[in-house]
């Protein structure tokens, strides 16, 4: 709208390119160009980075692989990154961070692989809803859980359950540039295994030596079994990815060992946000931090430490107060509601009826 | 009209501080409803609304590029008229309220939002979403009544300026965007020698100013040159399509609070107000408009005031649905649900505007003679048996 026509007009100005956005911002004001061409070509929006879904094709009984065309200025992940999608559910954007798995195509898509959890707002969404079509919200790849250059000679990969998605990135990517790969993947059977049929194809290719293991009947990995299994561990680079406890117990056990810089992880839950009663409030661009109760508003507390706080009817009427949540988690004192955000979701909340239900930092 | 308080027989004197209360809950049950059952149909909606809305815009301002031919003039000042009141009520009005703010979609966002309007949001989301919606027909808080340029009300004190106000009226509704533009800047009273210098009021000041600025070199130059030969045609085209946005949303709005029949509340009687009596006042200081859905559709649901005061940040789709629930909260707690055709309430509005441009005194008693016109009345046999009936 004005505020990023202004934005952009600032940098560009001096151009041709420049002076004609300005003079197309004026024919189109208080909108800016692109909010018309959204309409017609959503993917060539020079404001917002989408994507189309093209293709959705099963996996497992509760995975699939989503292909999406990405729009211009989209740079090609590298193999192993995730990318932030913001999916429509229900009507509300939610925002999830997903492994690709094909980082790009000859076509320009790129794919992720998503499994439906138990009470998975977006994953679910994805798994059983989601039509081929739909345009979605996209943010530029990021994550350093990638392999290095020059490879490494020796390469592990240890990932359970859809901690295979960036590693298939990897494997589809790279395997031909590496040496010795070993893949030890669990999955709960062997019908739930994602990729089952690439990974074996890859395995009798003979470019990879993988060991699949079965939770509902092998016990689960411990890290002394993985040395069991590769007992040259030590000399491998390895890619680790899966439920927090099997990372915290490798993460121990190179440590023990030493050879912690030997060890990438990835994570894909954030930390569990506690969502008792009040908590530390920070509002990060007053660097101000306030212990706050679960009854008292955000917006009273940051009044209470002298934040300078946007407010209005105080009673959630007149959305005066509306800051963005920048992480944690707050309570709507009305009705009980949670609303959390993950760092970079910027979920916008009414400071006169929430509360902090954890620790919850807010950009003011 | 005269201030609630001071009626020889009030309207809600039938009504304990226990059935406002209870009241109060219903209201929030209905609210919870919606609430819940916020999703998909709703988001599709606002968008097919945006969408359609933006894309008769750029039709309507393509057409007008050859507006030298008098039927492309026609279907163009038509359709850019159509698209700039959609923009201003359905869209502009209802977003800057928050009621899409749920969909978290920052583009549709009452904290991103511009409007086609003189006025920025952010000084129109002060005076109205705070201050209006707050303290909704309270004598000497809500601005809305009218406007600091008129006497809508027998409890405000009349003053010569008054007499002129069937006249300013008209003129506020042909520059209406302007004159909501100078009321959100509080002109009136920022303009006196001792405020005029303030920082702040220069500082929103310049941004009106650039705004009015940036509207009006589109619509009165930049598009007017880029029609080549057709641009007086277009000029006059566009001057048209914003005096007649001007005129219909100035009436919608007018129909809101202005019709006989609403209530005004004084000064000091919402000292100390409960949610239940906030609701109550809300439902009794607001009037509707009846009609087919394009009609609710072009008022941006303002056709629902009621509802709307109620709920202000309830997506705008959902106030013809609990419409008939919200009545039957009236007709079971013995209240006036006060509403009526476009016409009707249009006049009504304008006989106050005129009638009030005298001083009491002049007028009689003080007493408006609100029975023969107020629309819809509910007789007081009816609401005694309703209100027996809900006590049993």
């Amino acid at each position: 709208m004005t505020i990023s026509t202004t934005e952009r007009t600032a940098v560009a100005a001096h151009t041709a390119g420049g002076r004609f956005r300005r003079f197309a911002g004026l024919v189109t004001t208080p909108l800016v160009p692109e909010d018309f061409l959204d309409i017609v070509r959503p993917l060539h929006s020079g404001t917002d980075l989408r994507g189309r879904i093209e293709a959705i094709h099963p996996e497992t009984r509760d995975a699939v692989t989503v292909r999406i065309r990405p729009g211009r200025r989209w740079c090609t992940p590298v193999a192993g990154q995730y990318v932030r999608i913001g999916v429509d559910v229900e009507g509300v954007r939610q925002w999830r961070s997903y492994s690709v798995t094909t980082p790009t195509s000859a076509d320009g898509c790129f794919t992720i692989t998503v499994k439906a959890l138990a009470g998975g707002k977006v994953s679910t969404h994805l798994v059983r809803r989601a039509r081929v079509g739909t345009v979605v919200q996209l943010d530029q790849p990021a994550g350093d859980f990638v392999l290095p250059a020059p490879r490494p000679t020796k390469v592990l990969f240890v990932t359970a359950g859809s901690g295979i998605t960036p590693v298939m990135g990897m494997l589809r990517e790279s395997l031909h540039e590496l040496a010795d790969v070993v893949l030890v993947h669990s999955a709960r059977t062997a019908e739930d295994t994602i990729f089952r049929g690439e990974l074996r194809t890859l395995a009798a290719g003979g470019r990879l030596r993988l060991t699949e293991r079965h939770t509902s009947t092998d016990v689960r990995l411990t890290p002394d079994a993985l040395t069991a299994l590769v007992p040259d561990l030590a000399e491998r680079h390895t890619w680790a990815c899966g439920p927090g406890a099997l990372l915290d117990a490798l993460e121990q056990h190179y440590a023990a060992a030493g050879i912690s810089d030997r060890l990438h992880t990835e994570r894909f839950q954030a930390a569990v946000v506690a969502t008792g009663v009040g908590g530390t409030v920070t509002f990060t661009r007053s660097d101000t931090t306030v212990v706050s109760d679960g009854a008292t508003s955000l917006l009273d507390a940051g009044e209470n430490v002298g934040v300078l706080m946007p407010s209005g009817c105080r009673m959630g009427v007149c959305f005066g107060c509306v800051v963005p949540l920048r992480q944690g988690a707050v309570r709507d004192l009305r009705n009980g509601d949670l609303t959390s955000a993950n760092p970079g979701d910027g979920v916008l909340v009414q400071t006169c009826v929430s509360a902090a239900a954890g620790p919850c930092e807010l950009d003011l | 009209m005269t201030a609630l308080q001071k009626k020889p027989t009030s309207p809600v004197a039938h009504l304990s501080d226990e059935d406002i209360e209870t009241l109060g809950r219903e209201v929030d049950a209905i609210r919870e409803q919606v609430i819940a059952s916020r999703g998909e149909r709703d988001a599709t909606y606002i968008h097919k609304v945006i969408t359609a809305q933006r894309s008769l815009e750029a039709t309507s301002r393509l057409v007008l590029l050859v507006s030298v031919f008098p039927p492309a003039w026609l279907l163009g000042t038509t359709g850019l008229a159509l698209a700039k009141i959609l923009e201003n009520m359905e869209i502009g009005h209802n977003v800057m309220h928050g009621q899409w703010d749920w969909m978290r979609d920052p583009k549709i966002h009452s904290t991103t939002w511009e409007w086609d309007s003189a006025s920025p949001s952010e000084q129109w989301k002060h005076s109205h979403n705070e201050l209006h919606h707050t303290y909704t027909n309270v004598l000497g808080k809500d601005g809305d009544l009218g406007y600091g340029i008129m006497r809508v009300d027998e409890d405000q004190p009349w003053h010569p300026f008054h007499l002129g106000q069937p006249l300013w009226n008209f003129l506020n509704a042909c520059f209406f965007q302007y004159g909501i533009a100078a009321y959100d800047l509080k002109l009136g009273k920022n303009l006196r020698k001792d405020r005029r210098s303030d920082p702040e009021f220069r500082r929103i000041v310049g941004a009106t100013l650039r705004k009015v600025r940036r509207q009006a070199t589109r619509d009165y130059l930049i598009h007017p040159l880029l029609s080549g030969i057709s641009a007086p045609t277009t000029l006059t085209a566009n001057l048209t399509a914003n005096l007649v946005r001007n005129l219909w949303t100035h009436s919608v709005i007018m129909c809101g609070h202005f019709p006989e029949g609403v209530e005004t509340f004084e000064y000091h009687s919402i000292d100390g107000e409960t949610r239940g009596q906030w609701y109550l006042r809300q439902m009794l200081g607001s009037a509707n408009i009846s009609g087919n859905r394009l009609t609710h559709l072009m008022t941006g649901n303002l056709s629902f005031q009621i509802e709307h005061h109620l709920f202000p940040d309830l997506p705008s789709n959902r106030y013809q649905e609990i419409a008939p629930k919200v009545q039957e909260l009236f007709d079971r707690y013995g209240l006036t649900y006060t509403t009526g055709p476009m016409y009707r309430q249009v006049a009504s509005a304008w006989r106050k505007v005129i009638r009030l441009s005298l001083p009491n005194q002049v007028l009689g008693s003080g007493q408006p003679a609100r029975e023969d016109t107020a629309p819809d009345c509910v007789c007081v046999p009816m609401v005694a048996a309703r209100l027996a009936s809900r006590s049993q």
